[in-house]
C-alpha cells in the first residue's frame, strides 16, 4: 500500500469580547431575546454607515504580533458579497488582498517534534447573525423555513488562516489548542468552542507521501471542540486514502462534522463557485498602523504560553508538567503564587500536575475550589527538603490538605507522617531488617548490590514509610561493608 | 468595439430576475460603461498609486462604546415576515 501524506490548512474564526460590535455601537451581548441588539448598521438598512471599533483593531493586532505575524503599515476593508440570510446586507465587511496581519508562525510540539505552523494571514471582519431552521427535523436541507437572530452580526471577528503545514489530526489539534491559549492570554476573546466564540474549519487532502503535487481538499466545518477537531480531521485522512485506494477521486468540497456519528457528510450545496466579487469598502477608509503602534502593542503583550512554558522549564520543571501549568488556569496561578514565595519549582510542578489533577478529577472538583493555598505547597517543599517527609509521605499529606484535613504540618501530624528523625530507632529497624535477611547480606558482600534496594524497602515497610530512605540506604551499606 | 459581457450570470449574481428584453437592454447599457472603463484604462498610469480613497484619511475609529440599540419590534418592522422576534425567511438552501 502507499504511504500517504496529509496536507491539512485551518482556518480559525475569533470573536473579540469588546463592549460593542465591530461597526456599531450595538452591544456584544449573547444569551439576550433574539433582535434586541440590532441597529440600521449591523442591520444593513439602507444609508447606515459603519464606523470600526478602535478597540476591536488593537485586539487584531494584539492576535497578530502574538503570532509573529508582520503588521501592513495599510491596509483596507473590502466588501465580500454574498447572498445568505444570515448576512442582512448581503456583503459582509472583511478584508481582501492585504490583510493588516500577515507572514506570523505557531510553534507546536507533537511527541517531541517540534514544527512551526505558518500563519498566512489575520484579517478583521464582522460575524453574522444565527439562524435556526423550522421544520424538517431542524436540517438545513429538509427546512420549511428559518429564523433569523441578527444579535451576532456585526461582532468583531478575527479570521486567522495558517499555510498548509500540518500534517497529522495530532497536529491539528495541537495548533488548535495552542492558538486558543494565547488568544485566551491576551485576554481579546473568551475562545470558547462549545458557544462559537472560536470556530475551526479544516482543508484537508492527502498525497502519496514522495509526491510535490497536492491533492484535492475538502474544507469540514462544524467542529466544536479541540477532541471533535482530531477526530474530524482523523476520520478525513482516512476516508480520502480510501477512497483513493479503491480507485475513486475525492471532490472539492464542503463537508459537515457530525459528533454523533463520527463522520464527515457532503453538505450538497449549490453547484456554482462562489463569485465573492470583492471590492473595497468605499464607506470605510483604510487603516493605517505606525510603526509607534506596532511597538506600543507589542511592548503591552503578556507573556505568551510558549515563553511560559520555557521559563518553567528553565526552573527545571519538566516539559510535560510545564504544559499542564500552563494550560490550566488555576494550576498555573497556584504555582506562580508558589514560585513568588520560595517553593520548590520541580517538587511543586510535580505535585500539582500529577497529585492535585488525580484529586481533582477522583473528587470531581477544582483544585481551585479546594483548602489547598501556594502557601501550603510551599511548607510541604520544605518539609521534604529538611527532611520532615519523605517523598511518598509529602504526597499523602497533599492529599489530605486537598481534601480539607488542614495545614500540611497538621495533615502530617494527624496522619503521623512525620520522619523519624532519631537515628537509633532507623538503626535498630535497619539491624532486625539484616538479621532477618542474611542471604541479602552475603549477597551484597559477594558484591552482588541488588539486594540493596529490596532491604531498604523492608525497613521503609517496618517504619510505616517513616525513615528517611537515603538514610537508611546508607544505614545498609555502611553496615554490609566489608 | 462594445464589450462583452454575460448580463445573465450578472443578474444571477445580484439575484435579481429579468426578461429577454431587460437582458438585452442592460447588457447594452453595462456594455457601454465597461467600454468606457476600457478606454480609461488606457490612460499611462504607470507611477501613479491606486487611489482607493479621495479623502487623504486614514483610522476614522470609534471608541469601543455602547450607544444602544433598536427595539426589536421597529428591528422587525420592515421584515415581510416575523415569527417570535425573529425574521422569518424562506428555506435557506431551496432552489431558486
Amino acid at each position: 500500500m502507499t504511504d500517504y501524506e496529509a496536507v491539512i490548512g485551518i482556518e480559525t474564526h475569533v470573536e473579540l469580547m469588546t463592549d460593542s460590535k465591530m461597526f456599531c455601537g450595538c452591544p456584544v451581548d449573547f444569551g439576550e431575546a433574539p433582535n434586541t441588539t440590532t441597529c440600521p448598521v449591523c442591520l444593513g438598512l439602507p444609508g447606515a454607515m459603519p464606523v470600526p471599533n478602535a478597540e476591536a483593531m488593537e485586539g487584531i493586532l494584539k492576535i497578530g504580533t502574538a503570532l509573529d505575524c508582520e503588521v501592513a503599515e495599510i491596509s483596507y476593508f473590502h466588501r465580500k458579497n454574498y447572498f445568505y440570510p444570515d448576512l442582512p446586507k448581503n456583503y459582509q465587511i472583511s478584508q481582501y488582498d492585504v490583510p493588516i496581519c500577515h507572514d506570523g508562525s505557531i510553534a507546536i510540539d507533537v511527541g517531541g517534534e517540534p514544527t512551526r505552523i505558518g500563519i498566512t494571514r489575520v484579517h478583521m471582519e464582522e460575524d453574522t447573525g444565527k439562524s435556526i431552521h423550522m421544520g424538517g427535523g431542524g436540517r438545513i436541507h429538509d427546512a420549511e423555513y428559518s429564523l433569523l437572530d441578527f444579535n451576532r452580526s456585526g461582532v468583531p471577528l478575527v479570521e486567522i488562516v495558517t499555510e498548509p503545514d500540518i500534517r497529522s489530526a495530532e497536529q491539528a489539534r495541537a495548533y488548535g489548542a495552542e492558538l486558543q491559549r494565547i488568544v485566551r492570554t491576551l485576554g481579546v476573546s473568551d475562545a470558547r468552542l462549545e458557544e462559537g466564540s472560536m470556530r475551526f474549519d479544516a482543508n484537508i487532502s492527502v498525497r502519496p507521501a514522495d509526491d510535490p503535487v497536492l491533492g484535492t481538499r475538502a474544507e469540514i466545518k462544524n467542529v466544536n471542540s479541540l477532541r471533535s477537531l482530531q477526530r474530524a480531521v482523523a476520520f478525513e485522512i482516512d476516508r480520502q486514502i480510501e477512497l483513493i485506494e479503491s480507485g475513486g477521486t475525492v471532490v472539492q468540497e464542503t463537508r459537515h462534522w457530525n459528533e454523533e456519528t463520527g463522520k464527515t457528510t457532503s453538505m450538497r450545496s449549490k453547484e456554482e463557485s462562489e463569485d465573492y466579487r470583492y471590492f473595497q469598502e468605499p464607506d470605510l477608509v483604510p487603516i493605517e498602523v505606525s510603526a509607534e503602534w506596532r511597538d506600543a502593542v507589542m511592548a503591552a503583550l503578556p507573556e505568551l504560553p510558549a515563553a511560559r512554558r520555557s521559563r518553567y522549564q528553565g526552573l527545571g520543571v519538566d516539559a510535560r508538567v510545564a504544559g499542564v501549568l500552563v494550560e490550566a488556569d488555576e494550576l498555573g496561578a497556584l504555582f506562580e503564587e508558589a514560585m513568588a514565595a520560595g517553593g520548590d519549582p520541580r517538587l511543586i510542578g510535580n505535585w500539582l500536575s500529577g497529585e492535585a489533577v488525580a484529586w481533582s478529577r477522583a473528587e470531581n472538583t477544582a483544585v481551585g475550589a479546594s483548602p489547598l493555598s501556594a502557601q501550603h505547597l510551599v511548607d510541604l517543599a520544605a518539609m521534604v527538603a529538611d527532611s520532615t517527609l519523605s517523598a511518598s509521605a509529602a504526597k499523602q499529606v497533599l492529599g489530605g490538605v486537598l481534601g480539607g484535613e488542614g495545614s500540611p504540618a497538621e495533615v502530617a501530624e494527624a496522619r503521623d507522617l512525620v520522619q523519624i528523625s532519631d537515628s537509633g530507632v532507623i538503626e535498630a529497624a535497619v539491624d532486625e531488617v539484616l538479621v532477618a535477611h542474611p542471604d541479602a547480606v552475603e549477597g551484597i558482600r559477594g558484591g552482588d548490590m541488588k539486594p540493596i534496594g529490596f532491604l531498604v524497602g523492608q525497613v521503609m515497610r517496618s517504619t510505616g514509610g517513616k525513615a528517611d530512605p537515603k538514610q537508611v540506604q546508607q544505614l545498609i551499606r555502611d553496615k554490609t561493608a566489608g | 468595439m462594445p464589450v462583452e459581457i454575460d448580463i445573465a450570470k450578472v443578474a444571477s449574481l445580484a439575484r435579481i430576475a429579468l426578461s429577454d428584453e431587460e437582458l438585452r437592454r442592460y447588457g447594452e447599457q453595462l456594455g457601454a460603461i465597461l467600454e468606457h472603463a476600457e478606454r480609461v484604462q488606457q490612460l499611462p498610469t504607470e507611477g501613479i498609486p491606486p487611489t482607493s480613497h479621495p479623502v487623504p484619511m486614514t483610522n476614522a475609529f470609534r471608541d469601543d462604546v455602547v450607544t444602544g440599540s433598536l427595539p426589536a419590534e421597529d428591528a422587525l418592522a420592515g421584515a415581510p415576515e416575523a415569527e417570535d422576534g425573529y425574521f422569518r425567511v424562506p428555506p435557506v438552501l431551496g432552489d431558486s
